[in-house]
């Protein structure tokens, strides 16, 4: 595998295979926690964790699980560096913990994570699998946190707990509740969508 | 009466989808047809009950005396898994009708995170076996309620002008918001 693939394979997560705006997958915690910017990065670095730990061991053991309890195993592999990842965040990180409460064993059953053991770290060597569990991860995160980040700032007029001028007097109470998950959701993935569309553009008529 | 303020609470005030963001993958993807909405929202309810039954006997039976309970989320989800495909031989055998009718929803309700997440929830607050099947029922009743609303939503949808940039997930999901919007008006009935 030549480099270029490899930077291919890492920044794939972010636009066009991203995740959440592209795939639609792992919709639940994306609309579950992002009231907040930092919630939005914890879950998503958690789920990284998971996602890079899952991918190495599946990797690694490929070859010796037989082709019909593949998934049963899949998921045991991922609910085991779940188990890790929640008593861990208990210990160290308990308010974080507190906040993001049951989806953190939900990680579980997130498709992405399931999705890149069988798709991708199921076929491929140790070291695409790690690139691709970053890049994937990554994508992850970057989405949760822009999410979590464009309702705060709207909803509570704060980033990162910080206030924000203007909005902190006024903010916009519906974006921090559940209806406000869904909207603002909703209009990131129409601009992205835009986004990309312009960008395919832009390289079909250069080519 | 008691029972009546859990369902009311699971059906309409707290609804497993358009607040608790349970099932957001089913809910978005299979809800473009009412009638494979139904078909799926049958499945969840009996699936879902009987993974509540299961899971809390082994929360109480086994991991609590053992003390084990960190191996909740790795015995919870393997133990889904296993009654989704139980059920599925079982249905196969016993009644082909409601196999015909079920049969395809049954493989993707091992990842609908609502199942899990109920179960957990309910282990979690403490219900009795009662009080835990009934929350499972209400649940899922309020998971078939929302994805039959939306499932109507979207049907009438595809003969709208939507703009380009609008179209598919994003219109959805504005749509839902709308909806977890009208839901909100039943906060504060129990």
């Amino acid at each position: 595998m030549s480099d270029i693939n490899m930077k291919k394979e890492f920044f794939k997560g972010f636009l066009k295979e991203n995740p959440v705006f592209v795939l639609l997958l792992g919709m639940c915690p994306t609309l579950g926690v992002t009231s907040s910017a930092i919630n939005g990065l914890g879950m998503g670095l958690a789920t990284t964790a998971v996602l890079l730990g899952s991918n190495v061991v599946v990797a690694l053991v490929k070859n010796l699980i037989p082709d019909k309890v593949r998934i049963p195993a899949f998921i045991v592999i991922i609910a085991s560096f779940v188990t890790i990842i929640d008593l861990t965040m208990a210990a160290f990180l308990p308010p974080l913990h507190e906040q993001l409460g049951l989806f953190i064993p939900l990680i579980v059953v997130n498709c992405v994570i399931l999705g890149r053991a069988e798709a991708f770290a199921s076929k491929n060597g140790l070291v695409v699998s790690v690139v691709d569990a970053f890049g994937m991860g990554f994508g992850f995160t970057f989405a949760l946190t822009l999410l979590g980040a464009a309702r705060e700032i709207l909803g509570a007029g704060a980033l990162f707990g910080l206030p924000v001028p203007f909005l902190s007097d006024n903010p916009i109470l519906l974006f921090v509740m559940p209806p406000g998950a869904f909207l603002a959701l909703g209009f990131l993935i129409a601009a992205v969508e835009a986004v990309r569309k312009k960008a395919a553009a832009v390289s079909a008529s250069r080519a | 009466m008691d029972y009546m303020v859990i369902i009311i609470g699971a059906v309409l005030v707290n609804n497993i989808v358009l607040s608790q963001f349970l099932g957001i993958c089913p809910f978005l993807g299979v809800s473009s047809r009412v009638s494979t909405a139904v078909g799926m929202g049958a499945a969840v309810i009996f699936v879902m009950t009987m993974a509540t039954i299961a899971t809390f006997l082994i929360q109480t039976m086994i991991l609590e005396p053992l003390g084990l309970v960190f191996l909740q989320t790795v015995s919870f989800i393997l133990v889904i898994a296993s009654l989704v495909q139980l059920v599925e031989i079982v249905l196969k055998k016993v009644s082909p009708a409601l196999y015909q009718a079920l049969g395809v929803f049954l493989p993707l309700i091992t990842t609908n995170c609502a199942i899990l997440g109920v179960a957990i929830i309910v282990v979690g607050q403490g219900y009795t076996l009662g009080q835990g099947v009934v929350y499972a029922i209400g649940s899922s009743l309020g998971f078939v309620l929302a994805l039959y609303v939306f499932a109507g939503l979207r049907e009438k949808m595809d003969l709208l002008d939507i703009p380009k940039a609008m179209r598919g997930a994003p219109i959805s999901l504005v749509t839902a918001g709308l909806l977890a919007l009208a839901f909100g008006g039943f906060a504060g009935l129990v």
